[in-house]
Parts: C-alpha cells; structure tokens; sequence
C-alpha cells in the first residue's frame, strides 16, 4: 500500500467524501448532538471508536468466515448484529474502565446502533475491496470526518442561538439549510485530485 | 380490537404524522435517495415493505418477545425482511439495484422502523399495526417522491445542485419550514409547544 493511496482514502474520508455533508449518512446524530461544541465532540470521538472496531471486526467475519462459508448474503444481519453487540460491549467496558469517560458519552453510547454511518461504512468497505491496513485508516478517516462536521455545525449552532432567525425557520429548518451550504462547501473540494 | 376512530386515525397517521416532516425520522435515506422521482419511489416502497412486514411480526410475537432482549430480538426480525428486499431487488431489478443499492442494507437502521416497532406494533393489535405500517410506509413514500419531484424538477431548469446532497438539506429545510407554518395555522394550540422547541424534543 503506498503512502499517497492511503492519503488519498484519509483526505477522501475527512473532506470530500464526507460521510455526512456528501454521502448523507449519520444525518440523525448530526443533526441531534450538534447543539453545542462540547456534545458533538463527545459523539464524534464515541462514534470514531465504534466506527473502527465494528468496520475492522466485520472485515475479518466477512473475509474469514462468511466467505469461505458461502454465507456471503447474511451480510445485513451479521454486521448490524455485530454493531449492536460491539457497543453493548464497549457500553459495559468503559463504565468499569473508565467511569469519567463513560459519564461523558453515555448518553450517546446505546444511539451509535442506530447511526447509519456505522452499518454504511463497514457496507462500503466490503464494496470498495479494501484490504485490512485501508480499512482502518478508511474507518479513522470517516470517524473525523463526522467529528470534523459535528464541530463545525455546533460551533455555527451556538452562535445561530443568538442570532434572528424567521419564525417557522427556528430550530431543524435552519439546522438544515446550514448543512446545506456546509456541503456545497465540501462538495466544492470534490476537485482534489492526486 | 379497536374502535373505528382509532383505526381511521391510524391509517390518516402516515399523513398528520409524517415519518419525515413532522416525526423527523429517516432523514439519511430521504435526504440521499430523494434526488430523483424513481429513486425516492424505490426506496419508498422498499421501506414500506419492510416496515409493514416488521410491523406484522412483532405485533405477533408481542407478547412472547421478553422485555429486556426486546431491541435485539426486532433488529433481528427487521434484518431479515430487508435481506429479502436485498435478495430481490439485486435479482429482479438490476436498475434499481445500481442507483439505490447501497442505501437497501441501511434500511436496517432506518429509524423510523425500529421506531414505530417499539412505539406502535409492540403495544397493538395485528391488524392495528399492520394499518399503520402501511400509512406510514406510503406516507414516507410520498414524501420522497415529494422531495424528488422538487429536487428533479430544479435540476432540469439547470439548477443541478439541488440533486447532489447540499440541495437535499436545502429543499428538506424549506419544506420543513413550510410544513411548520401550515400545521400551525392549521391547528395552532396543539403543535406550539412541539414548533417552539424547533422540534428537537422527540
């Protein structure tokens, strides 16, 4: 694996493939946790964690035992088993390990399940043909990613608190046509090219 | 069994309810796959399939499900019905397959499933549930279809941004905003607590 291949996957996953602004995966929690600066990089950090281990652990069950099987169409409900179970896990890991951490993202913890930036990655990974050193750095880079554009809309959202916004406008709408010129922006650097 | 207004309300709910605009549920799929009237169709029912049928199985098995395994145990009976949409769809509509097949599998975390199984077909009856899979499968159908007839019909005038996702938060946002003003006139006492906390509380 060269090292400008797997800058090209790291810049793709952070900016111009962002998982949120450009692939529209993860828009629940984007929306949800966004409203200040603190929260979203909680969730960004939590997400990032579940993100790696379940996209490396369904890569090693998909090559090493649903393939060889011939299981290959239990993909949906093997990966989202895996997801489920991985941050049930990491749920009762940390409330032991690290209480303080757990006290921080605990309340985001059991709604990563749901977040459909997990299930999409570990999908298009699969479908990319990533071999194992790319899919991690792939799960690191969209981790950021998401981090990246969680910040970016709570620090916009903690400064629209104070502004005037039209009526029928307040709260998602708005939230809405702000990621909206958010991804213009990101998509505007879909021209980066290696 | 349930009475006729209860039933009459059920099947009006993928309307006065809508799973988009007004639970804000799903918004992933809607906002990736409503860049075109097809997509948003095939996406559309693909979900209301899943969803009626999830809907069935867990109102069937309500009272054998055990409380504490209750989340696993409909993630489960919901990634099966999707891997049948999967199966089939890969098979029989190979168009269709190309232009939405990445966002099938994701029907799984789509949360307006797993939320109206926890919130609807746990607690009611077979037919009930059944009812409001449908009303809120085609609710959330011709949501889509709104969406992608707004978003197609933008890009055709040259406007081709509104297909990529920058225009699918944009026309989402509008519209939401729209919906908040015509529920408001509409019935102004019951949703101004939900309109005036930005609908952020569900």
């Amino acid at each position: 694996m060269s090292l400008t291949l797997l800058l090209s996957v790291v810049i793709s996953g952070v900016i111009t493939n962002n998982i949120v602004l450009v692939q529209s995966l993860g828009i629940c929690p984007f929306l949800g946790v966004s409203k200040k600066l603190d929260s979203g990089l909680g969730m960004g950090l939590a997400v990032t964690f579940v993100l790696v281990i379940s996209s490396l652990v369904c890569y090693i069950l998909y090559y090493f035992v649903l393939v060889p099987l011939d299981y290959v169409y239990l993909q949906t409900i093997v990966f989202i088993l895996i997801i489920a179970v991985l941050v049930q896990l990491l749920d009762i890991v940390l409330k032991k390990v690290s209480p303080s951490l757990y006290n921080s993202l605990g309340v985001y913890l059991a709604l990563i399940t749901t977040n459909c930036a997990v299930l999409g990655t570990a999908n298009n990974v699969i479908s990319y043909g990533y071999d194992i050193l790319t899919t991690v750095v792939h799960a690191v880079s969209v981790g950021l990613g998401f981090t990246l554009a969680l910040l970016i809309m709570g620090g916009i959202r903690e400064r629209m608190e104070i502004s005037r916004i039209p009526k029928f406008f307040k709260g998602l709408p708005i939230a809405l046509i702000t990621a909206g010129i958010m991804a213009m922006a990101f998509s505007g650097l879909g021209g980066l090219t290696f | 069994m349930i009475n006729k207004k209860e039933l009459k309300e059920t099947a009006l709910g993928g309307i006065i309810n809508n799973p988009v605009f007004v639970l804000v549920l799903g918004t992933c799929p809607t906002i990736a796959k409503s860049d075109t009237v097809s997509n948003g169709i095939g996406l559309g029912l693909a979900t209301a399939f899943v969803l009626i049928c999830s809907n069935l199985f867990i109102s069937l098995l309500r009272k054998i499900i055990p409380d504490k395994v209750r989340l696993p145990a409909y993630i489960v009976i919901i990634a099966t019905f999707v891997t049948i949409v999967q199966l089939f769809v890969a098979k029989f509509l190979p168009d269709l397959n190309a232009s939405i097949g990445a966002f099938i599998p994701l029907i799984v975390v789509n949360c307006i499933i797993l939320g109206r199984a926890e919130a609807f077909a746990s607690k009611n009856d077979v037919l009930s549930s059944v009812i409001d899979g449908v009303s809120m499968g085609l609710g959330f159908t011709l949501s889509l279809v709104l969406m992608g007839a707004i978003r197609q019909g933008l890009a055709a005038i040259g406007l081709t941004i509104f297909q990529a996702t920058a225009g699918g938060f944009i026309v989402f946002g509008l519209l939401m905003a729209l919906f908040n003003y015509v529920l408001y006139k509409a019935d102004g006492h019951k949703r101004r607590v939900l309109f005036e906390n930005g609908g952020e509380d569900r």
